[in-house]
């Protein structure tokens, strides 16, 4: 089946840097190297897919709860998203170590196609956020019934 | 595009764990570790782990974290994929102050909570000075 979709100019670039972050990881990840740090450096990372009806987003973010994150889609296509992991301790401790993150984010998004702000599910479970957007009809791939004649 | 963050995102580095049958990639988590007059807290972000898959060992010394993440995502390809999904593991030394048989382990909302209670006698102890 063929499908006519939006051309993305870096797609297959980004998609060959991948493959090959991969297989460096794969080749030198054993010896703890970390060559090919992630592209992205914003915060959360996250992760776009689509299949026919829908956009899925999907970021971590452990120890958030939904009433610390804010969720837009305006536009169609842009998706927002802002939060604040807040850091409680008793009052006096002595650090081992501090690797874990604590303040606040804003991370705007370009979406892959349009979408109908009103039917935008989003859910947070173990820390991972799933945000599930229905795409607009004129979005979604039709699919047309050829008559014989 | 307006981005404005103060927090770092997850550390996508591979490290020599032991090979699980399953294959594929550890991800180191990453953790926090305080100490207070009566125990060390460790907290450790694991997202995407439930609280049944969590494996959290004492042996010799050894404090091992591991957490098993469910394959969630199934996409033919990404249109931006900026994180891994795999299983995460991390070891600790524990020195011997800890008192192995109180430590407990809490798992929520993605973070895990580890208890090291310290052993009565090396608690600090205040002791009262009397006048004379």
């Amino acid at each position: 089946m063929f499908r006519l979709t939006r051309w993305h100019p870096f797609q297959e670039f980004r998609h060959e840097m991948r493959n090959f972050r991969r297989e460096m990881n794969r080749v030198f990840g054993r010896a703890g190297l970390e060559l090919w740090p992630a592209l992205a450096v914003s915060y959360p990372p996250v992760n776009l897919w689509e299949d026919d009806d829908f956009v899925y987003a999907e970021a971590e973010l452990p120890g958030f709860k939904l009433p610390d994150l804010e969720i837009l889609v305006s536009g169609d296509d842009q998706l927002t998203f802002k939060g604040k992991r807040e850091l409680s301790l008793p009052e006096k401790v002595g650090w081992h170590r501090q690797e874990r993150a604590f303040g606040s984010f804003e991370r705007v998004l370009t979406l892959p196609n349009s979408v109908d702000p009103a039917k935008v599910d989003a859910r947070l479970e173990n820390g991972v956020l799933t945000i599930k957007m229905a795409k607009s009809p004129a979005a979604k791939p039709q699919r047309i019934t050829v008559k014989a004649q | 595009m307006a981005e404005a963050n103060t927090i770092n995102g997850k550390e996508a580095s591979e490290v020599a764990a032991p090979e699980t049958t399953r294959g594929g990639i550890h991800y180191t988590p990453r953790v926090d570790i305080y100490e207070t007059a009566d125990e060390v807290v460790l907290l450790c972000d694991m997202p995407g782990v439930r609280p049944q898959d969590l494996d959290v060992r004492f042996e010799r010394g050894e404090l091992s974290l591991f957490g098993k993440v469910e394959t969630r995502q199934t996409p033919a390809d990404y249109f931006q994929e900026e994180y891994g999904i795999g299983d995460f593991y991390r070891s600790f030394t524990i020195g011997p102050e800890v008192d192995a048989a109180k430590i407990s382990a809490q798992c929520r909302d993605g973070v895990l909570t580890v208890h090291l209670p310290k052993q009565e006698k090396v608690k600090p102890k205040r002791i009262a000075v009397q006048a004379c």
